[in-house]
């Protein structure tokens, strides 16, 4: 059978990559994250807050032009159509929806299904070929209600006054999440940044996702920072910068918090099970929604999900996309 | 259960112990008998589920999910327990049974009906019960807490000495009520047959030679200080335990040695490995311990005996009060009475003057299975804990290699953000090979100049490890070498620490593999 999308995810009929590692011509970029959004395309096609992010973390000029693409658009080109829609992983984060020939492909890039207010929600989309990320491809990740797992953090919180939480989360998405759940959650204290989270912030509050106060968390005297929560990125807290806060608390939100093992490898305190990504039960409800019977199942365990479809009776294969192995690396998850 | 499922995750997550004591004591002081009880046995590894066997749990959850999916998952995170907590497809709110409603509930279902009612509690539970569960149920916590940091916890919270606890410790059975009772003020200490229970051990402490000249050397008497671990035998009437020196009951590790001891008393010595009473290496010994039953193969190889140095209980009577020559006296005496096949007496080593114990030391240092001299008042009692002036060591000099820093860690708690846990190795041929790994020795002021000279020098990193040039040379001092098929270089080195650091001293003229072959035995 043939496919109008081959298996390193380039569209012929528009001669189009997406999400490509290396500078292409022409890229569809599903989100900002470093793994999917590289500099260097000639023309990158995303939704206008993804163009926004790249342009604030690779230059204004980091493409030769931009094709901003709202949620829902539709373009034509050669008779083939593209849209965008929501994939409720990061601000901006899109599913790339393919047109052609009588066939229609998805490809989800990166997505979860559960409430987040800093991304735009998660929406179904029919289709023939499925193109879905397993980065919690197997059945032992089932995720919690992130709003129970912010209660754990600010439980803590409340029963270790004396120490300072530092919350270990990836700089593009993960932090803004917290952030707002922390504030959904009614913690209405000042919440304090690492310097690699700040501009990244600021571009979310301009478009228009309100994170209360935030304040640098270097230059505070050590004593101020007790009981005060502050957000980094996971390296800064198991290193020198950690030095700073008084008696941390070394806390991690991500999915692989889930497996206890991980988070004491990792020498996490207090593992907070907050994922931007599908747990096992939402990529099997995702599949079997899309009404696709065909299945490429990428980046992460691919093997059981690749399993489970074929026991559905779907055709499935893995991609080994070059670039996008996850575990703990840029995603965050 | 919710309650214990909160403290597990805790105690399984937090590095620092202080923490882990304060939330231990704050459990046991809040949450009633029985459970209490019931989790400090859980904790102490004094509850057995006898019917839960890993393999009746992955029975368990092969009925509710798919094998394949269920390989793939175990394989990916590696551990039966939380394999199976995470994977379980159905989920409650949370509140299972109370702890010793559990307990008793498993406890008393037939091994047909147990997946079933597994199956049960496990889909009324919440994510963090059901882990806690399972740990519960199998007994095998891994979570880093010993028995002994439980009761450090009961004595915290209680204001009770420790010692005082872990004398009556083996007399008292879960849930514990009687010993609550007491630490709580409530009632009088309990009364325990001192046949079934561990007594807390007398200690050493360190002496120089310059310590000599105000000791009479007609007031002490001299040993091998041997080189195994310090056990604490009590033969009753009704069976033996064999106690490590925190009062772990290592029975089960060592039947060979415990069914063959005869006749009635408490006895100290030292637990060593070896035929006819000649002791093997301390390396020999690790490959028996912390096993929950003994293989049948390693007992013949390496069968363990105990070396006995003192006598605490001479029948039922406790003898603690005389002096160590007289305690001596019914020793020797109890062993003409009770022949022996696994216990021997410790040698009293001949001596006139401090300059005989000098060249006895000294010369010991070329003889294997002890690490030094014991010098002991001939007129001490036997007191617990470590009183001065009746016992000393004097350890023979610690062996030394000059090494090279390959890898570093990062440590743990504190020291999270330094590079504080050291490989090193000495040169075969051109190369450095590993022979020992060290993470103390050096003062907070040398570990933030070694964290920085790490950062500075490093070529590679793998997670956690940072490998650095081969330049920074540390002298190592260590207790024994062996061979060992474990590591590259053939050789591991027993109780490494940093010395000295040698900021001085190029890579160039650390050991060879070469030099090494002088220290194995």
């Amino acid at each position: 059978m043939s496919f109008i999308l081959d298996r390193d995810l380039y569209v012929p009929a528009i001669d189009a990559w997406i999400d490509p590692v290396a500078p292409k011509p022409r890229a569809i970029i599903t989100h900002g994250h470093a793994d999917h959004a590289r500099p260097g395309h000639g023309a990158v096609l995303a939704t206008p807050e993804t163009i926004a992010i790249m342009q604030v973390r690779y230059g204004a000029d980091c493409a030769g032009r931009f094709e901003p693409l709202r949620f829902g658009e539709v373009l034509s080109i050669d008779g083939a159509k593209v849209s965008l829609h929501p994939a409720g992983h990061i601000l901006g984060s899109a599913q790339v929806r393919i047109e052609a020939e009588g066939q229609r492909a998805l490809v989800t890039g990166d997505y979860k299904r559960l409430p987040d207010r800093t991304a735009e929600p998660y929406e179904p989309v029919a289709c023939d070929l499925l193109v879905t990320e397993a980065t919690f491809g197997l059945p032992v990740f089932q995720h919690p209600h992130p709003m129970d797992e912010i209660a754990r953090l600010l439980k803590s919180v409340a029963d270790q006054p004396e120490r300072c939480h530092l919350v270990g989360c990836y700089a593009l998405g993960k932090a803004q999440r917290v952030i707002a759940l922390l504030r959904d959650a009614g913690w209405n204290r000042p919440i304090y940044l690492h310097g690699a989270m700040i501009e990244l912030c600021a571009l979310y509050e301009e478009l228009g996702v309100p994170l209360g106060e935030l304040l640098p968390a270097t230059g505070m005297p050590k004593a101020a920072m007790a009981g005060q929560i502050v957000i980094a990125p996971p390296s800064a807290i198991r290193d020198r910068w950690s030095r700073r806060f008084p008696d941390p608390v070394v806390c991690q939100a991500s999915g692989w918090m889930s497996i206890k093992q991980r988070a004491r490898q990792a020498l996490v305190e207090l593992p907070l099970v907050i994922s931007d990504h599908c747990d096992w039960g939402e990529l099997n409800k995702s599949i079997l929604e899309s009404g696709a019977g065909t299945v490429w199942v990428t980046h992460g365990r691919e093997d059981a999900l690749v399993y489970w479809c074929r026991q559905q009776g779907l055709a499935a294969e893995p991609l080994a996309l070059p670039g996008l192995d996850d575990d703990g690396g840029e995603g965050g998850a | 259960m919710k309650r214990f499922a909160e403290l597990l995750e805790l105690l399984a997550l937090t590095p620092s112990r202080t923490r882990k004591i304060s939330s231990l004591g704050q459990y046991f002081a809040e949450v009633p008998d029985p459970d209490r009880g019931v989790a400090l046995a859980v904790l102490t590894g004094e509850l057995d589920i006898a019917n839960v066997k890993p393999a009746l749990l992955k029975q368990t959850v092969l009925a509710e999910v798919e094998e394949t999916l269920f390989a793939l998952s175990y394989d990916y995170v590696g551990d039966l327990g939380e394999t199976i907590a995470l994977i379980w497809p159905h989920h409650g709110e949370g509140e299972l049974p109370r702890l010793n409603v559990l307990v008793e509930l498993l406890n008393t279902t037939s091994k047909v009906d147990l997946p079933r009612v597994i199956g049960g509690l496990l889909s009324q539970a919440a994510i963090h019960e059901r882990w806690a569960l399972i740990k519960l149920a199998t007994g095998a916590l891994r979570i880093g807490v010993s028995a002994r940091l439980a009761k450090t916890a009961l004595a915290e919270m209680s204001g009770v000495e420790l010692q005082a606890i872990e004398e009556v410790w083996h007399g008292l059975k879960p849930p514990y009520a009687e010993l609550f009772a007491w630490l709580e003020g409530k009632t009088g200490r309990p009364e325990v047959d001192h046949t079934a229970r561990f007594h807390p051990l007398m200690l050493s402490t360190p002496i120089e030679e310059s310590d000599f000249d105000k000791l009479d050397p007609r007031d002490f008497a001299a040993e091998w200080k041997w080189d195994g671990i310090r056990v604490q035998l009590v033969l009753g009437r009704d069976g033996a335990s064999l106690f490590s020196r925190t009062g772990d009951d290592i029975a089960a590790s060592f039947p060979d040695v415990v069914e063959a001891a005869m006749g009635w008393a408490v006895l100290d010595g030292e637990l060593l490995v070896g035929h006819d009473f000649a002791p093997g290496s301390f390396n020999d010994l690790q490959q028996r311990l912390n096993r929950k039953v003994a293989a049948p193969k390693q007992m013949a190889e390496l069968p363990g005996f105990v070396r006995v140095y003192d006598m605490l209980f001479d029948g039922d009577e406790d003898i603690r009060a005389l002096g160590w020559q007289a305690r001596r006296a019914r020793l020797e005496a109890w062993f003409d009475q009770n022949p022996q096949t696994r216990l021997d007496l410790s040698e009293v080593l001949g001596f006139t003057a401090w300059e005989d114990v000098v060249r006895l030391r000294r010369q010991g240092a070329e003889s294997h299975g002890h690490e030094g001299v014991m010098l002991k008042l001939r007129t001490a009692p036997y007191v617990p804990g470590r009183p001065k002036g009746f016992w000393f060591k004097w350890k023979r000099d610690p062996n030394l290699v000059d090494a090279v820093l390959m890898y570093a860690q990062r440590g743990h708690g504190k020291r999270s953000s330094f590079y504080s846990d050291y490989t090193f190795g000495v040169w075969k041929g051109n190369e450095i090979v590993p022979i020992g790994k060290a993470y103390f020795g050096f003062t907070d002021e040398e570990l933030k100049q070694l964290d920085r000279w790490i950062r500075a020098n490093s070529i590679g990193s793998f997670g956690p490890v940072r490998e650095v040039k081969k330049e920074l040379v540390f002298e190592v001092a260590f207790d024994s070498a062996q061979r060992s098929a474990r590591h590259k270089s053939g050789v591991a080195l027993r109780f490494p620490r940093i010395n000295r650091i040698r900021w001085d001293k190029p890579a160039s003229e650390a050991a060879r593999l070469e030099d090494m072959d002088a220290f194995v035995g």
